[in-house]
């Protein structure tokens, strides 16, 4: 009988000793988390892809509970997100619009010309690096598709040798923007229809020699434009879309169709 | 079988096409245009405007930088424009364009005689500045900066290199046959400049006539040699002949300067003799036309500035069944170009024009890496292909630049020719090089904007 009383007080004494050494542990290295960062991190969308610059949904999480990012930091969740987390953070909501890429080139095979084959590895970085073009145009988008394989979302393909972003998929991470050896894909507005699709800087004699539908900077838009946002720089038409109401008037104009109605 | 250098293959020579056909000089009637960045280091600055006369052997850009070469007009004329020029590498580039009259007036002076044992050290190197001498067995690197090396003492070899190894060439075989005695006179300029240095001509031993002709003008001059070696590819390339020379096997990072060598080709030779000795700069040089899908192949001795199409018109032009690939070099280090009009430059030694595409035929057939390790075998560098290309595959830069010490290899499509996998090895390497070079360059230009 008596063993059994021992037994009972032994493993009495034994819990209550390691109880309050673990209490007694568990207070010596508490760590503060913030709470607002759990919550953070719960409404991101938790995919890890590093879109925003952070190395993952954690680091973002904390960085914009330590001030260094803004609310509006990852750009796969979107408005959205961002609003959830400026509740968190009892910030007001910062109008984050949604950007989509769009590819600066509409030089297609029924537009351009195929001048050499070329044999090789697929990959515009390796075709642009060795300076190879196979197309008539220098500037326009080669067609491998560096971008789409670099895209998280699948929202690019190539077709008739241009890529072609879809904006709904797309989610503005830019990690195609800087992919592409010819710098022809830039972020605009989500829902914006009016945008050049052209970066070709040559004089308009030798844009028109080599595709149908590239800019000659004739201005003609630049007169339709009422709030003047669009400008021609380097024989090639830029909008600014912060100006832009994409009322349209510029490629009712376009002689070359070369903005996208 | 003599000694030879680490790895290597054998791709077939496809020499007899044009390797007996003599030099035939050609003046180029058509438009002669210059690229300003023919050579290696920041492009030339032009001095001519659009409108001026030229003529013959006048300077048309001058050097912009220590790594840069002057750039001569090969024709008289008058210049049409200093303006955007397709070129061999495929993109528009600046180039001096001068509308040829065809009469080739010369500036007074030049083909002036001139004993070189009259000439000091440093005039010697000024000449070969002036001249835009720069490396003319492809690489093009400046020859004035390769002369100036920190201790002129320490050489010990002035190696000549004839051993054009690359398929279908034979510029340089002919330029040995029919100018011996000017590359020898040539190389006695190099030791002036190296007092303690030995002349040695490498030569692979398929070229029978060279060997003779060469030894021929180098019996009785002191300290000079000439080397035939075994027959294997890249005996060409600057590592492989100072291996076979001096047996030395130097790290990846030394240059031939470090180990007692200076190497050039015969042609930056050449050039070297008829700028010192006979006043004459580099305005002409040997190359071959080729390949199975021309009608005629030739060697000529032309002006640089010449289009290909000119060049290829005067050879009699293509077969009926036409050329589905020209390279500017040959196939196996040569690179694709894709229209006619493009000049040749001071660094081209063939124009290629093949009938099949042997790139493509394998394309079709590639498969996985089998991991035999042949790659790892035939590299001249000491290399691992086969892991570079792995790491490549992960973009593992970092593991391709330091770890498998990826910079250093030379591009000369050894592994790629030996793959049984047909894996496009050479040309990752190329991109990776490209990619690597084009980060760091971004990164000075970053760090130059903090400081």
């Amino acid at each position: 009988m008596s063993a059994i009383i021992i037994a009972t007080i032994v493993l009495a004494a034994v819990g209550i000793v390691v109880g309050a050494g673990l209490v007694y542990i568990g207070n010596k290295f508490h760590v503060d988390v913030d709470e607002r960062e759990t919550a953070i991190r719960d409404v991101l969308p938790g995919n890890n892809c590093g879109a925003c610059g952070y190395a993952g949904c954690d680091a973002v999480a904390a960085a914009i509970v330590a001030g260094e990012a803004s609310a509006a930091a990852c750009p796969v969740g979107g408005s959205a997100v961002a609003e959830q987390i400026n509740t968190i953070m009892g910030t007001h909501a910062e109008a984050a619009a949604r950007k989509v890429a769009f590819v600066k080139c509409n030089g297609s095979c029924e537009n351009t010309q195929v001048r050499s084959n070329y044999t090789g590895i697929n990959d515009c970085r390796a075709l642009a690096l060795a300076g190879l073009n196979p197309w008539e145009c220098m500037h326009g988008c080669l067609g491998f598709g560096s971008c789409a394989s670099v895209c998280p979302q699948n929202a690019i393909t190539v077709k008739d040798g241009v890529a072609l972003v879809d904006a709904e998929k797309c989610v503005g991470c830019g990690l195609c923007v800087k992919e592409c050896p010819k710098n022809l894909i830039e972020l605009i507005p989500y829902g914006q229809i009016r945008a050049v699709q052209c970066v070709n800087t040559d004089k308009g004699k030798d844009v028109k020699d080599v595709c149908a539908v590239g800019c000659i900077g004739c201005k003609i838009c630049t007169r339709q434009c009422v709030t003047g946002a669009i400008t021609v720089e380097n024989n090639v038409a830029h909008i600014d879309y912060e100006l832009c109401t994409d009322c349209g008037a510029c490629a009712a104009k376009c002689p070359r169709k070369t903005i996208r109605k | 079988m003599g000694k030879t250098f680490r790895g290597g293959v054998h791709p077939l020579g496809h020499k007899e096409l044009s390797r007996d056909i003599p030099f035939e000089t050609y003046l180029p009637q058509g438009e002669m245009v210059y690229p300003l960045g023919q050579h290696i280091g920041r492009p030339a600055s032009p001095i001519v405007k659009k409108g001026d006369r030229v003529l013959a052997g006048q300077l048309i850009a001058e050097a912009s930088a220590f790594v840069s070469a002057n750039i001569v007009s090969g024709c008289s004329g008058t210049v049409k424009a200093v303006d955007k020029h397709r070129t061999i590498a495929g993109t528009m580039a600046e180039c001096v364009i001068i509308e040829n009259d065809g009469l080739y007036e010369t500036v007074p002076g030049v083909g002036t005689l001139v004993d070189f044992h009259t000439l000091s050290r440093e005039e010697i190197i000024a000449k070969v500045k002036k001249a835009g001498i720069i490396g003319m067995g492809g690489a093009g690197f400046p020859t004035h900066v390769k002369l100036m090396p920190k201790d002129p003492d320490a050489i010990r070899y002035v190696i000549v290199n004839g051993a054009e190894c690359e398929p279908y060439i034979t510029c340089d075989d002919q330029l040995m046959r029919t100018h011996a005695n000017d590359i020898i006179t040539g190389l006695r300029v190099l030791l002036s400049l190296f007092p303690n240095a030995r002349g040695v001509i490498v030569i692979e031993d398929n070229k029978k006539e060279a060997i003779r002709a060469m030894e021929t003008a180098a019996s009785g001059s002191k300290g000079i040699s000439v080397k035939a070696v075994p027959v294997k590819y890249p005996q060409g390339g600057e590592r492989s002949c100072i291996s076979v020379v001096t047996g030395a096997h130097y790290g990846i990072t030394q240059l031939p300067a470090d180990v007692g060598c200076i190497v050039d080709n015969v042609g930056t030779v050449y050039a070297i003799y008829k700028a010192v000795c006979e006043s004459t700069p580099l305005m002409e040089r040997g190359i071959t036309i080729t390949g199975e899908a021309v009608n005629t192949p030739h060697n000529y001795m032309t002006r640089i500035g010449v289009s290909c199409r000119e060049l290829l018109e005067h050879a009699g032009g293509l077969k009926e069944s036409g050329a589905v690939k020209v390279m500017a070099g040959g196939p196996m280090m040569g690179i694709a170009f894709d229209s006619l009009d493009v000049p040749m430059c001071k660094n081209n030694n063939a124009f290629t024009f093949l009938a099949s595409d042997e790139v493509a035929e394998a394309q079709k057939i590639q498969t996985a890496c089998i991991r035999c390790g042949r790659c790892v075998r035939v590299c001249p560098q000491g290399l691992t292909p086969q892991l570079m290309s792995a790491a490549l595959e992960k973009k593992d830069y970092d593991r391709y630049e330091n770890k498998l010490h990826g910079l250093e290899c030379i591009s000369c499509g050894s592994c790629t020719f030996i793959c049984p996998a047909k894996r496009p090895l050479t040309q990752e390497f190329k991109v990776a090089k490209a990619e690597i070079m084009a980060a760091k360059r971004a990164a000075q230009a970053k760090e130059g904007a903090k400081s």
